[in-house]
């Protein structure tokens, strides 16, 4: 079986306009929502307590409210999660009442009112360490893509670790984006598939590179446009099966894998989606621009070739 | 051309079978059992076993295998039914110097424990249990080193009859204070040889001879180390007093300290014991003076008034004999000569020496214990983190002198067995040297660990059979050999993640499922390099090699960025993120061999031992 078959290369590189102009508006819109709607930052950054209950039957809301109001705690959060029996109730850090025993008050509290419920989960983060995890969060993004910059830089040449990773950014900002529009709680988990999403979508760029530079080799007398073309449709076909593939694990995590792994596979998705397309038609687009040529790959190639014959030795 | 040496198969099948034999410990299960294990005086050994299986026996509960390992005993039973009252009648013979747990104990089969194979060690996220992260107030450690400077200073200018006004502790250093310039000389020298790491000064402020002392960097750091050492310690002998089979207590930074209880569902208690910090001081009762009076407001200048635990209010010297601090051990037990129940105290060396002192001149005065809480609570004010101390203190024993003693001492007259090992708990509990705050916790009921475990295995099962099914449809013969290898990575996974015994979360197994949808992605770079290379008119046989060949480049480079991604979440990432790296890099390890090397062998097995193929099935 065979979905994609191309006789001829597909000219991606003269529709650069068009793709950049999309790429710049999806990525205009992901800024200003963050700008404007902010991330829905999950207890792991904020601080604070988050304490999911389970119960017998039917879980009344307005009465755990009620009796959470009675207490003093009007601005907990209370909603169900997952099932009608599951219920999340979220709990700001609190100048007053801001210590590890809350969630052991509220607890009591609930089970005094109904002896159905039952302690599932609770997290709390403390003020300092809600800091700290945002902090490293941040340093990890920046420690990934710097140093899948300097990896593509020594591996390929410049252009392409700015390519590879000004497009990834991209995927990055857009993943954040939709999380910040559709206010999906944003937690380390989600952090961890972003990350995992940057890792993942370099692949698809560093396939269509390391095809740019044997195309080089190969097509002495094609122009840059159409060494690029080239490379990306005799990858297409790989491109789209090996997303697919992953896609394919990604959907099974999110219909099965439960609330928990629900937020991080849907960052993976937006990611893989994105992915595609941002490794095809904004990396490449942009290692144009940039001025690569045949010259630039030059050192490497004479490698490459050396090794090459190694190997076919019997 | 495309056949493998030998000693390349051999190697394959080699790693592969090693692969299978560490991942088997996974499919066995565990089993429900009791651990015991001796703190204290207790000995956990043959005998104890014996007695046991006789206890156990007389019960009609069935063992199905008893194992002793260097101190601990591990009773493994067929349900968790018997599992349940033999905890109970476990805890009723052995009585207090043992620490008894529930456990799920791997069912490892003998011949696989001697090759230390073992199952998955799991995370809290899916088997249930509490996580808190403990911070130690470091301020407080050097508030108080600086207090026994204060008390080891007027000690020794007493001892040595060099006269002070006040000694006391100003702006996080030692203060003393003296009439004259002579006598702040003599102070001097005596304290400078006593103490050579302090850092000592003098100054004249308005007439008065002041000789200060600070303690220096270094001094700092060690006293920030032991605070930390010991509140691990304390923590261990709290967490063994709360009965919990595997817990984990370690150092995570200079500051910090991680606990991990499995199992743990009563996390209100398990907080109340961890999470509260505590000191304890030895005073004299103040025998003379009314404490009618001194609830009235008129304390004397030399006592302080306390409330007891029923709200009693006694007099008690401002002169503390000793703090917690000096406290090496509390233990409860009975009165070998009335028969009650009684808590025996060792102290240290100088906490002895003051001991005897006081008691020497005091027999027949009472003598009380003060227990105080110090809690301390990190709130937000004007968004800034701040933290408060709230201090509660309360009298927990008086008790009368009948002896002179110092090193050993023992407190009877107690109601019951329970107050004495409860007194004993907040004796050891006082011995803490810096209050703990907890930053940060995590708790996960058994019943959603276990939900979590399933849920995480569903989405790998659908995953791979959904990707399994497509690359079968989609390049026949060599998708089958994709998936075989894929399933070989799959059990390499597991088997690496089995002997490293690194912690599985659930984001861990999100990632197995991920770096399985990512491995396919190396062999459906070759699949299409084979294809290409067919298409461009190559013999099967040439296009093979050149797809494997030439993917191989491609493979590499873009999981090592893959890689570059995992290392630095495994760097900068916590617990259930640390999780997810690993299985990562992990992963991407495997999938580079098994999609390379294991895919490679099995091609060459099917199409390499003809010379001349008509025809791929890709």
């Amino acid at each position: 079986m065979e979905l994609f078959r191309f006789k001829n290369d597909i000219p991606f590189m003269s529709w650069g306009k068009v793709t950049t102009t999309i790429s710049l508006l999806t990525f205009i819109i992901a800024v200003l929502a963050l700008g404007f709607r902010g991330l829905n930052l999950g207890v792991d950054f904020t601080g604070g307590t988050v304490i999911e209950v389970s119960y017998a039957e039917t879980a009344d809301l307005a009465s755990i409210r009620q009796v959470l109001e009675e207490k003093d705690m009007s601005e907990a959060a209370v909603q169900n999660f997952g099932t009608s029996r599951d219920v999340l109730i979220r709990l700001p850090l609190r100048p007053e009442l801001s210590t590890a025993q809350l969630s052991a008050q509220v607890f009591d509290l609930l089970k005094a009112q109904d002896a159905s419920a039952e302690l599932r989960r609770v997290e709390f983060v403390g003020p300092q360490v809600g800091q700290e995890l945002y902090e490293n969060g941040g340093l990890a993004l920046v420690v990934v893509a710097i140093g899948i910059m300097i990896y593509l830089a020594m591996r390929f040449e410049w252009r392409f670790a700015v390519a590879a990773i000004i497009a990834n950014m991209h995927d990055v900002v857009i993943i954040l984006g939709v999380f910040a529009l559709l206010q999906l709680e944003f937690s380390l988990t989600v952090l961890a598939g972003v990350l995992a999403v940057l890792g993942y979508s370099v692949n698809e760029s560093v396939v269509v590179f390391d095809r740019v530079r044997e195309n080089f080799r190969i097509m002495r007398k094609a122009s840059v446009p159409e060494v690029i073309d080239n490379a990306i449709t005799r990858t297409m076909s790989r491109t789209i099966i090996t997303h697919f593939s992953t896609q394919l694990a990604v959907l099974a995590m999110l219909f099965f894998g439960g609330e928990v792994l629900h937020n991080f596979a849907i960052a993976l998705t937006i990611g893989i989606l994105f992915g595609i397309y941002s490794s095809v038609l904004v990396a490449s687009p942009i290692v144009m621009w940039l001025g690569i040529s045949r010259e630039h790959l030059m050192p490497v190639k004479k490698d490459d070739e050396g090794e090459e014959e190694m190997e076919n030795l019997p | 051309m495309n056949k493998y040496p030998l000693w390349k198969n051999l190697l394959i099948a080699l790693v592969l079978l090693a692969g299978v034999v560490y991942a088997l410990p996974n499919l066995y299960g565990d089993d429900p059992s009791v651990q015991v294990l001796a703190t204290r005086s207790g000995k956990v050994d043959a005998s104890t076993l014996d007695r046991l299986e006789q206890v156990l026996q007389a019960q009609g509960i069935e063992l199905k295998r008893a194992e002793l390992l260097a101190d601990t005993l591990l009773l493994r039973f067929n349900g968790t039914e018997p599992q349940l009252k033999a905890y109970e009648l476990v805890r009723e013979t052995l009585g207090g110097n043992y620490s008894v747990a529930l456990n799920l104990a791997p069912a490892t089969p003998a011949w696989l424990q001697m090759l230390e194979a073992a199952p998955m060690y799991l995370g809290l996220d899916l088997r249930g249990g509490v996580h808190f992260l403990m911070q130690v107030d470091m301020e407080a450690a050097g508030a108080q080193a600086l207090e026994r400077y204060v008390s080891d200073w007027r000690t020794l200018l007493r001892e040595n009859k060099v006269r002070y006004l006040t000694v006391a502790t100003n702006n996080g250093r030692v203060e003393a204070r003296f009439r004259d310039a002579a006598e702040r000389q003599q102070a001097e020298a005596l304290l400078r040889k006593e103490y050579r790491d302090l850092l000592l000064e003098s100054l004249d402020r308005e007439g008065v001879f002041l000789l200060q002392g600070g303690i220096n960097e270094q001094e700092l750091r060690e006293i920030k180390k032991f605070a930390l050492q010991q509140n691990i310690t304390t923590l261990r002998n709290r967490v063994n007093e709360l009965g919990v089979a595997e817990p984990v207590i370690q150092q995570q930074g200079e500051e910090r300290i991680v606990v991990q209880l499995p199992g743990v569902q009563d996390t209100a208690r398990a907080k109340d014991i961890l999470g509260a910090t505590a000191t304890l001081e030895y005073r004299l009762v103040d025998e003379e003076r009314s404490v009618a009076e001194a609830v009235a407001g008129r304390v004397p200048p030399n006592s302080r008034l306390y409330y007891e635990r029923n709200g009693q209010p006694i007099l008690l010297q401002r002169q503390v004999i000793i703090t917690g601090d000096q406290i090496i051990d509390a233990a409860s037990g009975i009165d070998s000569q009335s028969g009650g129940p009684m808590v025996s105290v060792t102290l240290d060396g100088q906490g002895a020496r003051r001991m005897d002192n006081t008691t020497r001149d005091n027999v027949g005065k009472r003598m009380a214990v003060v227990f105080i809480e110090t809690k301390t609570e990190t709130k937000m004010v004007n968004g800034q983190p701040q933290r408060s101390t709230s201090r509660t203190e309360e009298v927990i024993s008086v008790a009368v002198i009948r002896d002179r003693f110092s090193k050993r001492f023992q407190t009877t007259g107690l109601d019951s067995p329970d107050e004495a090992r409860n007194l004993a708990l907040l004796l050891r509990a006082g011995a803490l040297a810096a209050p703990m705050e907890i930053v940060e916790e995590r708790t996960v009921g058994p019943s959603l660990g276990a939900e979590n475990i399933a849920k995480g295995f569903t989405a790998n099962i659908y995953g791979f059979l959904a990707i399994g099914i497509f690359m079968i449809i989609y390049y026949r013969v060599f998708g089958t050999i994709s998936v075989i290898a894929l399933s070989f990575n799959a059990i390499l996974m597991v088997a690496i993640l089995s002997l490293l015994q690194a912690t599985l979360t659930l984001p861990g197994m999100a990632g197995i499922a991920l770096t399985i949808g990512m491995a396919i992605d190396a062999n459906v770079l070759i699949n299409e390099r084979i294809r290409e290379e067919l298409r461009a008119g190559n013999s099967p046989h040439a296009a093979i090699h050149a797809g494997y060949e030439r993917a191989w480049g491609t493979i590499m480079d873009s999981n090592i960025t893959t890689l570059i991604a995992g290392f630095a979440l495994f760097w900068l990432g916590s617990g259930p993120v640390r999780g997810f790296a690993v299985v990562l890099c992990i992963g991407i390890l495997t999938s580079m061999f098994s999609a390379v090397l294991v895919s490679r062998g099995i091609v060459n097995l099917v199409y390499g031992r003809k010379a001349r193929i008509a025809k791929l099935s890709i």
